[in-house]
């Protein structure tokens, strides 16, 4: 079990650890948050980079990102700092995941030779691993984490998580991806050399031609040439893994957990503390994006009564009564949503970021949000 | 056009949209408004997620279908459960279960790109080809996603060239790209980016994967209060008018209180202008007809709410041209 990390600011989480891992269900503004921390990062004097999955486009244009990319691709100090007041050592770099490249870097690392690349490469199952296959993108994520942590060029790695059904496969992504590739059925096709192998092999064929007559020969044949060619690599594969799962765990590792007040995304939320938690990993920060606004401390019932009351004599008014009780409304129903959750994150720090009425995309919008984020003492 | 009209126009509707726009919360509407209308319903679930059933007030789903209420009823229908029925369906029961704990599932699921989805359709189609319902509202998995999901069967006929794989893709493509059975209607929120993102999937729906496009649904509209003034100053000038006007009737309206109605008064108008802005740009890039709900202002959708939405959207679509109807 790794050392507890002392709970603190988010602020100091962006000034002091080396990396963000932003994780939380789709249509929370996961995205938006990274990129902003990362903006604050850079603003606060760190070489920082942020990994971005699948930004929305405008996003992604703010960020200079036209194309999926495997390097950091460094942006204009003026955009980030137009005021020239950053600290000198602060810079900042942005990727967009580019899930297939990144795999086949992989396969070439730890390839035994030059022919053997290329014979997976140009495997149609391993194209569908490397394109199609769920929980590649999240391996592939961590990955790309695990590379820029060892490159030692930068201070501060924000990272994105992929929008997954369970916001935190990419916690299992890596061990996932290696028992595929360690499958009993398929490797026992490889090796047929010693009778007790033989055995093992015979009910393996049965079973393969059961298959080949669902799906067709060809699919069968793509995939028992990719087990075949990938032999010797899954080391490589497997010792990846677990250095990227102690990176995770490490203390210079902080997980940002990221939500909306709205009942569903707390639920995944908090399913999300229990994981981590149950991982051994800790929620460092819980950021709730796009809270309402509160203008009043009056409740919502009483203003309603008022509201019935005045409707005779002034229409306007009671619709304006109306109005007021019903954000008020929604205002006590987030947080009654939110409360379980902030309970669950113990000590973490918890960020309202409110809801704005618009999209965030450029970076004058990033920044207000960076600077909330990190305004919070 | 009436809603009985608009439902019969085809046996399965796809619901799909981005995460977090409200698609479940349009299967669950569209789906009330039909069974209210006397028709029976069945709703596919396909990611095993508890926000469907919640919203009817029941426990969540399960691969065996529950009646939700009268005419409606609802199961889940998640890509392993229809591996494992198909295999057994297909004399493979023996089996099956070996394959599934082996994890030699998950190695041919990823030699087949699309398998996991052509299952799940094809189980659809299965479904409709029974008369299980007269309507079956299908909860898709969240865009970008939703593209893929409709293209698999035509990526299959390529990939698997015999076999029952290939039967079942043919059959699914015949079901997609005929407007009489299926159609697709997409959900967004009137926001810049999900605009954005469904006027793509829209395209790539229609062009690549070639199924029918139903009105769109544009969810959690605030509903327009008239009057209201995005212009923080003119809303508190107005607002302490009011106050005054008030005060000379009874105990009335403190000045806070007035404050407080002002910028919540003003809060409101200026999403309400946002979101006219984005209402009008989406028919503006895409011309198919919009059916708009109301925000709610709830965090959670109970039945109550969800009645409510049901009412709304039974009333968006009579405003519909009978012409769309093929």
């Amino acid at each position: 079990m790794p050392p507890r990390k002392q709970h603190s600011s988010l602020r100091d989480l962006v000034d002091h650890r080396h990396v963000l891992v932003c994780c939380g269900t789709g249509g929370v503004g996961k995205t938006t948050t990274a990129a902003a921390l990362a903006i604050e990062g850079a603003r606060r004097g760190r070489r920082t980079v942020v990994v971005t999955i699948d930004p929305a486009k405008r996003l992604a244009n703010a960020l200079g990102l036209d194309e999926l990319s495997n390097t950091p691709k460094e942006i204009d100090r003026d955009r980030w700092d137009p005021t020239g007041t950053a600290p000198e050592g602060g810079r900042l770099f942005a990727l967009m995941l580019d899930t297939e490249g990144t795999f086949d870097q992989l396969v070439a690392k730890y390839a035994l030779s030059g022919e053997q690349a290329e014979t997976i490469l140009e495997n149609r199952f391993y194209r569908n691993i490397a394109g199609a296959l769920s929980g590649t993108q999240e391996y592939m994520a961590m990955e790309k984490l695990y590379e820029l942590h060892d490159s030692d060029a930068f201070d501060l790695i924000v990272v994105d998580t992929p929008p997954t059904r369970h916001a935190l496969d990419f916690l299992d992504a890596p061990k996932r991806l290696t028992r595929m590739l360690d499958n009993r059925v398929f490797r026992m096709l490889m090796v047929p050399a010693s009778t007790a192998m033989r055995i093992g092999g015979f009910a393996a064929t049965a079973l393969l031609k059961t298959i080949s007559r669902v799906v067709g020969t060809e699919v069968v044949d793509d995939v028992v040439a990719f087990f075949r060619a990938f032999e010797g690599m899954e080391q490589g594969f497997r010792d990846r893994a677990s250095q990227v799962t102690e990176l995770l765990g490490s203390t210079d590792t902080a997980f940002v957990l990221i939500t909306s007040p709205r009942h569903d995304a707390v639920e995944e939320a908090e399913f999300f503390a229990e994981r981590l938690v149950e991982g051994q990993y800790s929620v460092d920060a819980l950021i709730v994006n796009r809270v309402h606004p509160r203008f009043t401390e009056e409740s919502p019932d009483d203003l309603r009564a008022r509201a019935a009351d005045t409707t005779a004599t002034s229409p306007a008014l009671a619709d304006r009564l109306r109005n007021l009780a019903d954000f008020e409304a929604i205002a006590r129903h987030e947080r009654d949503e939110l409360a379980g959750l902030e309970a669950r994150v113990g000590d973490a720090p918890v960020t309202y970021v409110p809801e704005l009425g618009r999209d965030v995309h450029d970076f004058a919008a990033l920044h207000a949000v960076g600077a909330h984020l990190a305004g919070g003492g | 056009m009436d809603l009985e009209r608009f439902c019969a126009a085809s046996k399965v509707v796809i619901v799909a949209g981005k995460g977090g726009v409200g698609k479940t919360t349009v299967t669950a509407a569209l789906a009330s408004a039909a069974a209210a209308a006397g028709m029976s319903v069945l709703i596919v679930e396909v990611e095993g997620k508890s926000g469907l059933a919640a919203c009817f007030g029941e426990a969540p789903l399960t691969y065996e279908e529950a009646e939700l209420r009268p005419n409606l009823r609802a199961r889940t229908l998640t890509p392993d459960d229809a591996l494992l029925e198909y295999l057994d369906d297909h004399g493979m029961r023996r089996i099956s279960r070996r394959l599934s704990r082996s994890g030699a599932l998950d190695v041919v699921a990823t030699a087949v790109p699309g398998m996991r989805d052509i299952l799940v359709l094809g189980k659809v189609k299965q479904l409709e080809k029974a008369g299980v319902a007269d309507l079956i509202v299908l909860d898709a998995p969240a865009a970008g996603h939703a593209v893929s999901f409709l293209l698999s069967a035509r990526g299959l006929l390529d990939a698997v060239k015999v076999g029952p794989v290939n039967r079942q893709a043919a059959e699914v493509v015949e079901l997609l790209s005929d407007p009489r059975r299926c159609r697709v209607m997409l959900v967004t929120l009137p926001e810049e980016t999900p605009v954005n993102e469904l006027v793509d999937t829209a395209y790539a729906i229609e062009d690549r994967a070639g199924v029918a496009l139903t009105p769109v649904v544009v969810n959690s509209c605030m509903p327009v209060l008239n009057g209201f003034s995005s212009d923080a100053g003119h809303a508190r000038a107005q607002a302490a008018a009011l106050a005054a006007h008030d005060r000379a009737h009874g105990p009335g309206i403190d000045a806070d209180l007035a404050v407080a109605l002002a910028d919540a008064e003003s809060f409101r108008a200026g999403v309400q202008e946002r979101q006219a802005a984005q209402c009008v740009r989406l028919a503006q890039r895409l011309p198919l007809p919009q059916v708009r709900l109301p925000y709610l202002f709830t965090s959670e959708l109970g039945p109550a709410g969800l009645d409510l939405l049901a009412t709304e959207l039974t009333a968006g679509i009579a405003t519909l041209d009978d012409g769309l109807v093929p």
